[in-house]
């Protein structure tokens, strides 16, 4: 193991690496605790000066519940769900059957279809936008959550079947050779072979798209207006102008939209690691 | 899916069109809503992008050809020299992401109690979405609120207005975004770390081999895929920085934190106006800017593929 294991150096170090460890921590996660607290300040702190202090009550339900009962934010929230689950799910099965497809077969045009894909989820979102709100404007989609819903699908469709592909590619491939063999049909070996083996994989991807769909901000600008169809990242702004200054408010408001892929991530993290890093290791 | 073969036929010679290409057909139609989604929105808008970029066009009406007329512009243009450089700014500096993930994952590579939930805390910032983390940092830089000051206040230095300042902004921003960049880096690498063939390091450790040389030696070249996989993720994440600008300065102040991904989106869809046709031009580049790295990418993709 590198570097040195902590059992095998002095004592000393010992010491200072096990409090180093909580003061880097606290380091790190500076911004990030100073919101927080914001969030449960009254709003007096922030007219009298007291921004660092401690706050002088403990305001935790009632700024949460003006986010939650006084704002727009439970319907953003919604709205986020409804973009992201479908996302999630489309782009899911799309890449199943692309994966399997480029992961089993071999044919001439393979690698290109693959590369087409993993170039594509490579491209700049500019170079997509004008034609793509274009698009969905002329599909009578602009500023509806379908319309969203299925650019999402198409462009995290690049990701997924890299992903896929390369994982269908590192199962064992007898498994499919002895399926054929016995005279089973294609699409019974994806289903009955390959998607159950798939699994870990689908768990992993789903945990992916739903963060990067939940974060997602770009599209939501370029593709919607107004409550009736913004997610949360979008609304967030709106949702700021609406409390200027009112730190204590904002600061909860942000909180509430950063949960959910939050506890995504912590309820999942093997899956989501596991998504994160297919690849960094041979 | 829908291509079981209709009635499975016990007759060898009767077998169906289908049934005799299954091998060859199968795979396009596995493939067939995938590529027709891909295309549709996004191999076929980045042709249109390109046509659009020779035209001149508020996006309502008729469009005007005009040849080269938008890069010309383009030449001309201070904010677009002023958006490239800070591209530039933002591809070397995001870089620092990698070293900077390297650091805490060599940092974390331990087995003490609790270390699980420090790796976790330590991954934390790259699930925030960047509109989160640019609200976040926005108030840590604000000029008498935020935190930066307060803590520079005690040890006697500042106040400074970070996003206020028209050369510090930038720096600001990607400051901000190195935030939870470095966090994925890191992920990358202690991922990467847990890998590493112990053997190696015990035959270094008995060659002499220590700290810096084993790690630059030893530990580094065995890193190389998590290494790849982090420049990518970086070079991409430095090309795509659109929201922490949007969230933190919005182009501002006097359009010195602008990007190509930014000016871009102001020339065509924001109140300056629809100049749908100088936007897709400013696309075009930032596309072919993008476009070496995504050759060398696939390029890499492929002779690895190649050596399997």
């Amino acid at each position: 193991m590198f570097p040195t294991p902590i059992e095998k150096t002095p004592r000393s170090w010992q010491l200072t690496y096990q409090s180093l460890l909580p003061v880097a921590l606290i380091m790190w996660l500076l911004p990030l605790i100073a919101v927080a607290v914001f969030s449960v300040k009254p709003a007096v702190d922030f007219t009298q000066g007291n921004y660092w202090g401690l706050p002088s009550s403990f305001e935790l339900f009632n700024n949460y519940g003006q986010v939650f009962f006084n704002s727009d934010m439970p319907r953003y929230m919604l709205n986020s769900v409804l973009i992201t689950v479908p996302t999630v799910i489309g782009a899911v099965a799309l890449s199943c059957l692309a994966g399997f497809a480029l992961g089993i077969y071999k044919f001439k045009s393979n690698i290109w279809v693959f590369f087409m894909f993993v170039a594509g989820n490579f491209v700049p979102f500019q170079i997509l936008m004008v034609p793509v709100r274009d698009l969905t404007l002329d599909m009578g989609l602009y500023n509806t959550k379908t319309g969203l819903v299925l650019f999402h699908i198409a462009f995290q469709t690049g990701f997924c079947t890299l992903f896929m592909r390369n994982f269908i590619r590192a199962l064992p491939y007898e498994l499919v050779e002895a399926a054929r063999v016995e005279g089973i049909a294609e699409w019974k070996i994806f289903w009955y072979v390959v998607i159950p083996l798939m699994k870990p994989a689908i768990a992993a991807l789903s945990v992916l798209i739903f963060t990067f769909i939940w974060n997602d901000y770009f599209w939501a600008v370029v593709l919607t207006q107004g409550p009736e169809s913004q997610p949360v990242t979008a609304g967030i702004t709106s949702f700021n102008a609406q409390f200027r200054a009112a730190y204590h408010l904002m600061s909860a408001g942000s909180i509430v939209a950063a949960l959910p892929p939050v506890l995504m991530f912590f309820l999942m993290q093997k899956h989501f690691i596991a998504g994160l890093t297919l690849g960094a290791v041979k | 899916m829908t291509d079981a073969p209709a009635v499975p036929s016990t007759a060898l010679p009767a077998r169906g069109w289908y049934k005799r290409n299954e091998i060859a057909v199968t795979p396009w139609l596995f493939l067939a809503p995938a590529i027709l989604f891909f295309a549709f929105y996004v191999i076929w808008p980045i042709y249109q992008s390109i046509a659009i970029s020779f035209y001149d066009w508020d996006g309502l009406g008729e469009a005007r050809y005009v040849g080269m007329a938008n890069y010309v512009e383009l030449m001309d243009d201070s904010a677009f020299e002023v958006s490239l450089w800070n591209n530039l700014k933002w591809l070397l500096l995001y870089l620092l992401a990698i070293p900077g993930g390297l650091f805490i994952a060599l940092f974390l590579n331990q087995t003490v109690t609790g270390i699980r939930i420090y790796k976790s805390l330590f991954f934390f910032p790259f699930v925030l979405s960047q509109v989160v983390v640019g609200l976040v940092f926005s108030w840590f830089y604000l000029p008498n609120e935020g935190l930066l000051n307060g803590v520079l206040g005690l040890v006697g230095l500042g106040p400074v207005n970070v996003l206020g300042d028209p050369t510090m902004a930038t720096y600001g921003i990607i400051a901000a975004g190195l935030w939870p960049q470095t966090a994925y880096c890191m992920i990358l690498y202690l991922t990467g770390l847990n890998a590493v063939d112990p053997e190696q390091i015990e035959a270094g450790r008995l060659d002499g081999a220590k700290g810096w040389r084993m790690l630059w030696y030893i530990i580094i070249p065995q890193l190389r895929p998590a290494t790849f996989i982090a420049f990518v993720v970086t070079i991409i994440g430095a090309l795509r920085s659109f929201d922490l600008i949007s969230i933190m300065t919005n182009g501002g102040p006097f359009g010195q934190t602008r990007v190509l991904s930014f000016y871009m989106f102001e020339k065509a869809l924001s109140e300056y106006g629809f100049r749908m046709g100088y936007g897709a031009a400013i696309a075009v580049v930032l596309f072919l800017i993008m476009l070496v790295f995504i050759a060398y990418f696939l390029w890499s993709m492929w002779s690895e593929e190649k050596g399997r």
